[in-house]
């Protein structure tokens, strides 16, 4: 196997091993960066440069006896919605086209205590609205399986990377499905923590009540490396959650005997694809094999889960995304004739379709007259969302169903139809309302494109749904399936 | 005024404060919040809005707040959470502003005030913490706009008082008690030029005897107490001619314009801003239990009604004396201070009503802004009480010790000051003026009593006032009378 298609842990035993410098990796990384990306677009800046000169620093540390941690040295992708101070920060939106960070995120820090290699920033869905990578400002992202096809979004750059193996891990976010559904498309693994794990500092807010940043790996291993790299609270936010952070790699045993599986009858329903529906119903027989029980379940409320969310999600965004107003940074209209024709002509100009759909959409929810009818109503839905949840934890450990009702579909196809592409978010969006963690690992093959399987856990049980993963993936061999590129 | 009382509509008027707590560090990041720094060194990229900050809510600036609500008598929330204003200016680098609406730190408050000799309670119907935006400057001759966020994030809070108050004058007592109240808790500076300080007023007016309030209108741009004052009286005759004329009043926001006297509508009821408030997602609720509360109030000092009370019961000060003293701390402090040092409270009391006041009513000055203390008016007291000066040179030693702090006695010494009470110098003195006017003389003798004072005062410009005026007056009629 090339080096491009191992796993973190793979790696790090080479990297410790001293039969491999971190200047070769990132070398490898790069190179295979020129060699794919030109057919992907997963990356929307590379610092080849920068990404060198960390490798030589720390090759040097290494030879000075430093001790190589799991993620030392390795090349990661970044979504581009992260501040990392120095390089470019656009979201993917052309209003932010030329703005550099000028401060680091937090997860980014944490990443770089960990001694890691940033070798680019990833494509994305503009502010991470939409679920196909088609909403790029700048260029859509292609499926590695088949570049006829969308990787899914809006973390699609991050999973691309790490499915074409440009890098060994990236970091998503994740506020309605956005790194569980691409993980699904592309075949890897993508983890959504619980809200308030993993510090929201420095991530461009979309929705800041249900965005979390998430890696996205080969394996769930590597998932569980990168969550203890990053979980952990920090003062900084607010909404971060002041826990004792477990070791995610202890969780990893294997063994899922007795465990109480349940499975909604809402996710396997109408609109969910044939193939999707066997390779969860052979999913539920593999973890079955294992000694898991599982047993039908009822959601009732998952039919209002995309009407709430896409209320909630862009009243929030109107007003994160009212900041971008040409007077500090980015695009500032250069015909402006007063002041609000500069907010208007520079929104105009800096921000695609999607973008101010959802912020129409979410202005409207929250003028006086309609709020309580709009946002206080889907906030009320929410608090049923949650407590379907509740209810089926109180006597289950994960619930399972599909990532997405469907694999991949084909460039432009859902482009038109911002509707249909909303539902492709449905059976991602509850757990993001409830704000529990849930993991996408690859469950099976349609017509050459990955299916994921979704594990979803209790707030904080990041633990059961690795290991139930874990085992899963062990006792399986679609996770080893890589894309011919 | 007249016109206006003896009509037949009665003014209801409520007011919108904001007073800046002066905190080290801004409300949500840690800038600091002192005044007068170079533009835009004050700030961070969480201050400055950009891409991806988030806030973090100064408990100092909560505890602030809380301690101003209770002296204002407001009942605490045990729960209080942060709500987001939306709007578009470019002060305001995020295009919203971190406020509270659905649940402020305190509601239902009270504060009272005196109205010819009788107290009126107003009701405080919220308190509510939130954050100031930038400042906004004009140059080149209003073609470019400069914008300095120093400002931006320092803690704010916003006092809304109930339509209670019923006239401008009421409006002024209130915000003389608010600005008192709200020093004596030292949670601001509240200083009107510096913008520490600001307020908006609602005015409407009703027939007398009608429960129903008027349309109202809202007036903005009142920068001195001298403006509301002036705002509220155009603004109440203004409506009451629209109503006379048998119109209506448009409910609309007016600017006060102090040099031309009058209002200049802003923007009518159908322009105003929807503001779509919701709940801050980047804020977590915050819980406020009892503990926390009490040990908060228990910074809160005597407030000044209850030290005008005290001061009439211990000092017997009149009540006039007494308010006009505790309506300021640092007027009340330097009156205390002094009493550690004189007992005479009254005297005390003149002399800051008096002089002081006089002095910084002249100068446009603070109470603060002048380097008198208390022991130097009370050591000045007893200097007049032992003789050792009179108060006619209490007076030169005063202002000298309002302009170099100087202790009283020290300035005596320096500028020999010290009162001529030695009877045969004095009479020496005496008798040459009286020799040298012979005309007053005659002029005392054929009953023009007045003639006294032209000698008193010949004798007193011969010692530059230095001439004890008791003894003098008894030496020279004791001349005359001879």
């Amino acid at each position: 196997m090339t080096l491009y298609q191992q796993s973190i842990g793979e790696i790090h035993k080479k990297l410790a091993d001293r039969q491999l410098s971190v200047e070769e990796l990132v070398a490898e990384s790069l190179t295979r960066i020129e060699q794919v990306d030109g057919r992907l677009g997963a990356f929307l800046s590379v610092d080849g440069e920068g990404a060198r000169r960390k490798a030589r620093e720390l090759d040097g540390k290494l030879q000075q006896g430093g001790q190589a941690g799991l993620l030392f040295g390795l090349p990661a992708g970044v979504k581009d919605n992260m501040n990392t101070e120095g390089l470019k920060a656009t979201c993917a939106s052309k209003f932010l086209a030329n703005h550099t960070s000028i401060y680091d995120a937090t997860a980014i820090h944490k990443l770089q205590q960990q001694n890691y290699v940033l070798v680019g920033k990833t494509n994305m869905d503009e502010f991470a609205m939409g679920g196909s990578n088609e909403n790029s400002g700048f260029h859509a992202v292609r499926n590695p399986w088949n570049t006829e096809y969308v990787p899914g979004g809006s973390s699609g750059g991050s999973a691309a990377a790490v499915a074409a193996g440009e890098v060994y891990f990236a970091l998503g976010s994740d506020t309605g499905g956005s790194i569980r559904q691409p993980a699904s498309y592309c075949g890897i693994v993508g983890l959504k923590p619980t809200y308030g794990l993993v510090s929201r500092f420095g991530l461009v807010a979309f929705a800041s009540s249900l965005d979390q940043i998430g890696p996205l790996t080969k394996n769930v291993e590597d998932s569980a490396h990168v969550l203890q790299a990053i979980a952990g609270h920090d003062p900084s936010d607010s909404t971060s959650l002041d826990v004792a952070i477990p070791d995610y790699r202890q969780a990893l045993t294997g063994d899922i005997k007795g465990l109480r599986v349940a499975v909604p009858k809402e996710y396997l329903g109408e609109g969910v694809a044939p193939a999707v529906r066997a390779a969860v119903r052979n999913a539920l027989a593999e973890l079955e094999k294992l000694g898991a029980v599982w047993e039908e379940v009822s959601l009732p409320h998952t039919e209002y889960a995309v009407a709430a969310y896409y209320l909630l999600a862009s009243s929030e965004a109107s007003s994160n995304l009212a900041r971008f107003d040409g007077v500090r940074y980015g695009v500032r209209s250069e015909n402006a004739d007063n002041l609000i024709d500069l907010y208007r002509k520079s929104r105009s100009e800096g921000f695609g379709p999607e973008v101010k759909r959802r912020i129409m959409l979410g202005t409207y929810a929250l003028s006086s007259g309609y709020y309580d009818a709009y946002y206080l109503k889907a906030q009320k839905v929410r608090t049923l969302i949650k407590r379907d949840f509740d209810q089926v934890f109180e006597r289950f450990d994960i619930i399972v169903g599909p990532t997405a009702p469907t694999p991949a579909f084909k460039l432009g196809e859902q482009a038109a139809d911002p509707l249909t592409m909303y539902l492709n978010d449905i059976l991602t969006i509850p757990v993001s309302l409830a704000g529990i963690p849930a993991i996408s690992v690859p469950c099976g093959m349609d017509n050459g494109l990955p299916i994921g399987l979704q594990i979803i856990g209790k707030a904080l049980d990041e633990p059961t749904v690795l290991r139930a993963a874990h085992a899963f993936e062990q006792h399986t061999e679609y996770h080893k399936a890589r894309p011919a590129l | 005024m007249e016109i206006i009382e003896q009509s037949r509509y009665e003014t209801v008027v409520g007011l919108e404060v904001h007073v800046e707590l002066h905190t080290r560090s801004k409300v949500f990041c840690g800038c600091s919040t002192s005044f007068g720094a170079p533009p835009n060194t004050h700030t961070c990229p969480v201050c400055l809005g950009y891409p991806g900050v988030l806030p973090v809510l100064n408990k100092r600036a909560v505890e602030y707040a809380m301690k101003a609500a209770m002296a204002l008598n407001c009942e605490i929330s045990e729960t209080t959470s942060f709500d987001r204003k939306n709007y578009f200016y470019p002060d305001s680098p995020k295009a919203y502003q971190i406020s509270q609406l659905y649940r402020p730190i305190g509601r239902n408050g009270w504060l009272e005030i005196e109205v010819e000799g009788e107290t009126r309670r107003i009701g405080i119907k919220q308190l509510h913490l939130e954050e100031d935006a930038g400042k906004l400057s004009h140059a080149d001759g209003g073609l470019a706009s400069l914008v300095d966020f120093n400002r931006v994030g320092t803690p704010l809070i916003e006092i809304v008082s109930e339509p209670d108050l019923r006239s401008p004058e009421e409006t002024l007592l209130y915000l003389e008690k608010l600005r008192a109240i709200m020093q004596y808790c030292e949670v601001s500076d509240v200083k009107m030029e510096e913008g520490s300080l600001r307020w908006d007023a609602n005015i409407s007016l009703r027939p007398r005897g009608q429960q129903e309030y008027g349309i109202r209108t809202e007036l903005k741009n009142m920068n001195s107490f001298k403006a509301v004052h002036k705002a509220l009286e155009y603004e109440q005759i203004r409506q009451a001619e629209v109503l006379d004329a048998g119109g209506r009043v448009v409910q609309e926001t007016l600017r006060f314009d102090e040099n031309q006297g009058r209002t200049f509508s802003m923007r009518s009821k159908e322009e105003a801003h929807d503001y779509r408030y919701f709940p801050d997602p980047d804020l977590v609720v915050l819980n406020i239990g009892a503990e926390w509360r009490e040990a908060v109030r228990a910074t809160i000092p005597e407030l000044p009604d209850a030290r005008r009370e005290r001061y009439t019961r211990e000092f017997g000060l009149p009540a006039y004396d007494a308010g006009v003293i505790t309506a300021s701390k640092k007027l009340a402090d330097l009156f205390e201070d002094s009493l550690g040092f004189t007992s005479d409270a009254k005297a005390v009391a003149n002399w800051i009503m008096g002089d002081l006041l006089g002095y910084l009513n002249q100068n446009g000055l603070e109470p603060g802004e002048v380097k008198l203390t208390g022991a130097g008016l009370g050591e000045m007291i007893g200097l007049i009480e032992k003789g050792t000066i009179s108060t006619k040179i209490a007076k030169t030693v005063f202002k000298e010790m309002l302009l170099s702090g100087k202790a009283p006695q020290a300035i005596v010494e320096e500028q020999g000051l010290v009162q001529i009470s030695d009877e045969g110098a004095l009479l020496a003195v005496v008798d040459r003026i009286v020799a040298a006017n012979p005309q007053s003389v005659a002029d005392y003798k054929a009953g023009k009593e007045k003639a006294v004072g032209f000698l008193v005062g010949q004798v007193m410009k011969e010692t530059k006032g230095k001439a004890n005026p008791g003894l003098l007056n008894k030496l020279i009629l004791d001349r005359l009378n001879a």
